[in-house]
């Protein structure tokens, strides 16, 4: 606000007494006569009184400033409002974002924290507007959580970019958004799309060539081919890793000209894309040298693998993307036949080893202690191919001992094979390897399943909480598990917990209140689970008005 | 339904929001705690009615908590709860509540509570009733007290008032003797001196203005201007004092008011929906003050409830944003704001209507005129119409949307997170904005949007 008495007339104008005023209180009356003095008052007395008054007209007369130029209006955010409960329930969660005490036990209440990525995922999943007074605590959640932004940037959407670049702590934001938040052009505007391709920041060309992937691979590609010599090395590699989604055999002669790119990282990465299609030339190249090094054996057994490693790297083969130099402490011969065999489609086995089954290779002895190398190129391949049937044959048996223990397969391999399978037959696998070897392996095979659990994979796991709790261990042993359950459980295995809420009678063998503490981790396993089946209540849309059923044309003559 | 019904009280109380339960929450803790409870899970048992929540609460223990909420009273929700808790309310009833506010509805209507919380409604309501019968016959019969002896207790307090101010006015005297930099040494002894004395004379108001003084030196530049500023308004409530037989009544209300002498709420009671405009606390280590501003809807009155809260302990009324409830407030002596909470008709409702609005330049005038009436007033509450909050370096305004003039925001505004909420609220369109305008700027408290819209509270 502004002194609207500061224009004043006559000479001593009201802003300048006031001046006058605080200089003389600043120095004292005893070092400065005061303007102002009143018969019968001391001077100090007749300087407050002064300023009392001053003090009142100058609040009194205070006006309104000049208008700062104003921000421009938000973009208007189409989607459709959040249904109301829905709203309080994202309140909630924001409100608890402090999180709970470090390091406390967690007790027997949900952590509301963490069921906020589904709530986030399911609010996208029905394309519901976030709340505009929400957006606060949403960018400050997304500012903590890294692995929150994406879910919390779309349902915030445009009117957070523009509240962003009104806040310094918020900026992240604006790096986060494509383009800075500016839209990416339509796909079928082919002028705008190529503006954007030709002038646009290098953000705002990889977001474009990651959206025409998406939904358009061949003009996406040939978009990226009209300026590919021109770019970047570093710029090269990234578009070229871009080019994964949406890959097809459309790709191959493109992908087979950047094998002679100046630069070995892109000529690497062109190399992996093309084998992972089995119809490439360069797999077929693969497959001729593969072959040559991994056979039945002829002389001894004929039903065993024999493995000759190859005894040189060439040129060729460092073209199509064999790293010569092996890293240290591992034999380059090895090292060159692991590249060989994953880089190879795996379709060429079958016919190669006697006409057998992948279940049947895998279960063929391998001499010289090949086995471990080959075997790991195998499950290299089949991640890379995404091939279910060696995916399945190199899972083996959930319930086989060796799937337990540390194998020729490890439990981070059998993770990404199990991502090549059916959700269904990829729970089912998991189910089995707890079934048989309990909960403590299984962290990182429940990491992969599909959300919420199918019920087989819920029940195991439940099962073996329930084992481990009458093995009399604390529930902390297995936080990590109990964290997943809480948040990929189906909601409907709630029911089936109810039983295990009791505190057991404390057993000799126990560890001490080790009953009551798994009762409470039950409890929040249950209280979590009935709040994500209310959230996701909440956001189911209110069915739209049903239709006038078409009878209704007709008089209403049946009820009588 | 057959049940009984209690005089004056609804059957089924309104279904609150969960914001607005957790409004009732005595602190942050608390605020967590529940809503961590207001879940299916650790609850069984749980039912509703005859005005009355109920439920049972696992916790540690082998036996749940048995919780129970009466909603019935106009006077505001009631707890009993038999967890060991001493906050008020306890997590579980707050737990309760939101676990009734979710849409769900995990809390199945009930013909009649269970014999736990029906004895103790009962009774609780027995003696309700039988204290609204007391106070309503009693009220002829006056304060038991002999007035003689109330009025020579008044006048020996006047006496020790008139002796305080008399101490302060030469403090005040001999400090502008002196100057005031050479106060900016003596730092907060001096003041925290003073104002154990002013304590002593029993002029609770004038020792709150005399230790706020003793933070100013500190308070960046342009301090000079300002501690001139409050030792001249101290300096005049001293005069006031001194000369208050000479004061038209209502000037002479407000400037014992001010002083902090007690005074009952005199003005005839208004009748009137009142929508619960902002609530929010200032908290200090030995009390908690809670300030309410409701509007009327009839009478367009704005007026504050102040309630109190011992340390660590919320106050006890509580009325969530954006609510209204029909009532009768009686306003204090002097014509300022202030009003006290007479008799509740019905439990606070969701209320569709706003406050009418007004502009900036008119806020201002409306802060200038109430200073005719108390020269000592911070801030008068304002309700402006169509402003948009525009970002001033490193300030923020709110700019009439169809002039080009702007109130700046106080800087206790700036530094809050409702400033953020009011931004993105806003996203650049005009809002209604509550809040109190004075010479330190805007603060705004609640905000409506530009379209159809809840009240989103800002503090």
């Amino acid at each position: 606000m502004r002194d609207g008495a500061s224009a004043g007339e006559g000479t001593t104008t009201p802003e300048s007494s006031w001046e006058e005023l605080v200089t003389t209180a600043l120095l004292g009356t005893d070092r400065r006569t005061p303007a102002h003095s009143a018969p019968g008052r001391t001077a100090p007395a007749a300087l407050l009184d002064a300023a009392a008054v001053a003090t009142v007209r100058r609040r009194a007369g205070l006006r309104p400033a000049p208008a700062a130029r104003r921000p421009e209006r938000a973009p208007a955010d189409p989607r459709p409002v959040l249904p109301a409960a829905a709203a309080r329930r994202l309140a909630a969660l924001l409100s608890d974002r402090s999180g709970g005490v470090p390091g406390g036990r967690r007790g027997s209440s949900p952590d509301l924290m963490e069921l906020l990525p589904q709530w986030l995922a399911t609010a996208n999943a029905h394309g519901y507007a976030a709340p505009p007074q929400t957006l606060p605590a949403l960018l400050d959640a997304a500012r903590g959580r890294t692995d929150l932004r994406p879910a919390a940037l779309a349902f915030a959407g445009p009117r957070a970019l523009w509240l962003a670049r009104l806040n310094a702590d918020w900026r992240f934001a604006l790096r986060a958004a494509p383009g800075g938040g500016a839209a990416l052009p339509d796909p079928q505007d082919a002028e705008a799309v190529r503006r954007l391709w030709q002038e646009g920041l290098f953000a705002e060309r990889a977001a474009l060539l990651g959206a025409l992937r998406a939904r358009t691979p061949g003009p996406g590609r040939e978009l990226l081919a009209s300026t590919w010599p021109t770019e970047r090395a570093e710029d090269r590699l990234m578009f070229l890793d871009s080019l994964r989604t949406g890959l097809s055999d459309a790709d191959e002669p493109f992908l087979e000209q950047a094998l002679g790119d100046r630069s070995r990282n892109v000529r690497a990465t062109a190399a992996e894309l093309l084998s992972a299609l089995p119809g490439s030339a360069l797999a077929a190249r693969m497959a001729v040298r593969a072959t040559a090094c991994v056979a039945l054996d002829r002389t001894g057994d004929p039903s065993a693998i024999v493995v000759e490693a190859p005894h040189e790297c060439d040129a060729g083969l460092e073209r199509d993307g064999v790293v010569a130099a092996p890293p240290a402490g591992r034999g380059e011969r090895s090292w060159w036949l692991g590249q060989l065999v994953e880089a190879a489609p795996l379709g060429v086995w079958p016919e190669r080893l006697g006409g057998r089954t992948p279940e049947e290779i895998v279960a063929l002895p391998v001499a010289d202690g090949w086995q471990g190398e080959l075997h790991a190129a195998w499950c290299r391949a089949a991640v890379r191919q995404r091939d279910a049937a060696w995916s399945r044959a190199l899972l083996g048996s959930p319930s086989a001992p060796e799937a337990g223990g540390p194998g020729a397969v490890s439990l981070a391999e059998r993770a990404k094979l199990l991502a090549a399978l059916e959700r269904a037959e990829r729970a089912a696998w998991v189910a089995g390897f707890i079934a048989t070897h309990g909960l403590s392996e299984a962290f990182q095979l429940l990491g992969v399943c599909a959300v919420p659990w199918a019920p087989p994979l819920g029940r195991s796991v439940v099962d073996a909480l329930n084992i481990a709790r009458d093995a009399g261990s604390y529930p902390w042993s297995f936080s990590g598990v109990m964290g997943l359950a809480e948040r990929c459980l189906d909601p409907a295995e709630a029911v089936r917990l109810e039983a295990l809420l009791a505190i057991p009678d404390e057993r000799e063998d126990a560890a001490p209140g080790a009953g009551g503490y798994w009762a409470e981790a039950f409890q929040r396993l249950v209280t979590t689970l009935r709040l994500r089946a209310a959230m996701t209540r909440e956001l189911t849309p209110p069915a739209p008005p049903a239709k006038p059923p078409e009878t209704a044309a007709q008089p209403p003559d049946a009820a009588g | 339904m057959g049940g009984p019904t209690v005089g004056g009280m609804t059957e089924q109380g309104v279904r609150w929001t969960a914001e607005q339960v957790l409004a009732l929450a005595p602190d942050a803790a608390s605020r967590k705690a529940g809503s961590r409870l207001g879940a299916a899970g650790p609850w069984s048992g749980t039912g509703s009615g005859e005005g009355a929540v109920w439920g049972l609460c696992k916790g540690s223990g082998s036996r749940p908590y048995q919780t129970v909420v009466d909603l019935a009273d106009a006077a505001g929700p009631a707890y009993k709860c038999s967890c060991p808790s001493r906050k008020f309310p306890c997590k579980h009833a707050l737990g309760l509540l939101l676990l009734r506010a979710a849409d769900d509805g995990p809390v199945p209507a009930a013909a009649r509570p269970p014999d736990w919380a029906g004895q103790w409604l009962a009774s609780r309501r027995g003696r309700a009733e039988a204290r609204k019968a007391r106070s309503g016959t009693g009220s002829g019969a006056g304060p038991a007290a002999d007035p003689e002896a109330a009025r020579r207790r008044a006048e020996r307090r006047a006496e020790r008032v008139t002796a305080g101010a008399t101490e302060l006015e030469q403090r005040l005297t001999d400090l502008l003797r002196g100057g005031l930099a050479a106060a900016e040494q003596a730092g907060y002894g001096l003041w925290d001196e003073t104002a154990a004395r002013m304590v002593d004379a029993q002029a609770p108001g004038l020792a709150a203005r005399v230790r706020e003084l003793g933070a100013i030196p500190a308070s960046g530049a342009g301090w000079p201007a300002r501690l001139l500023e409050e030792c001249a308004l101290l300096h005049l409530l001293d005069q006031g004092w001194l000369r208050r037989d000479r004061l038209p009544d209502a000037l002479a209300a407000t400037v014992r008011s001010r002083l902090g002498l007690p005074a009952a709420p005199d003005g005839p009671p208004v009748r009137d929906r009142w929508l619960v405009l902002a609530q929010y606390d200032a908290v200090d280590p030995k009390l908690t003050t809670r300030r309410i501003w409701l509007h009327g809807a009839a009478s367009g009155r704005t007026r504050l409830l102040l309630s109190y809260g011992a340390a660590g302990r919320a106050p006890e009324l509580s009325l969530p944003v954006g609510l209204a409830l029909e009532a009768e407030l009686t306003a204090y002596p002097g014509g300022g704001s202030r009003a006290a909470l007479g008799e509740r008709f019905a439990a606070p409702a969701p209320a569709a209507f706003r406050p009418p609005g007004t502009s900036t330049a008119e806020a201002a005038a409306r802060y200038g005129e109430a200073l005719r009436e108390d020269p000592w007033l911070d801030a008068v509450p304002v309700t402006l119409d169509r402003v948009v909050p525009v970002p001033d370096g490193d300030r923020w305004q709110l700019a009439d949307a169809d002039t080009d003039t702007a109130l700046p925001l106080t800087q206790t505004a700036r530094s809050r997170p409702g400033l953020w909420r009011l931004a993105a609220l806003s996203g650049g369109a005009p809002v209604t904005v509550f809040g109190e305008c004075g010479h330190r700027g805007f603060t705004p408290l609640t905000a409506w949007p530009e379209g159809a819209g809840e009240a989103v509270p800002l503090c």
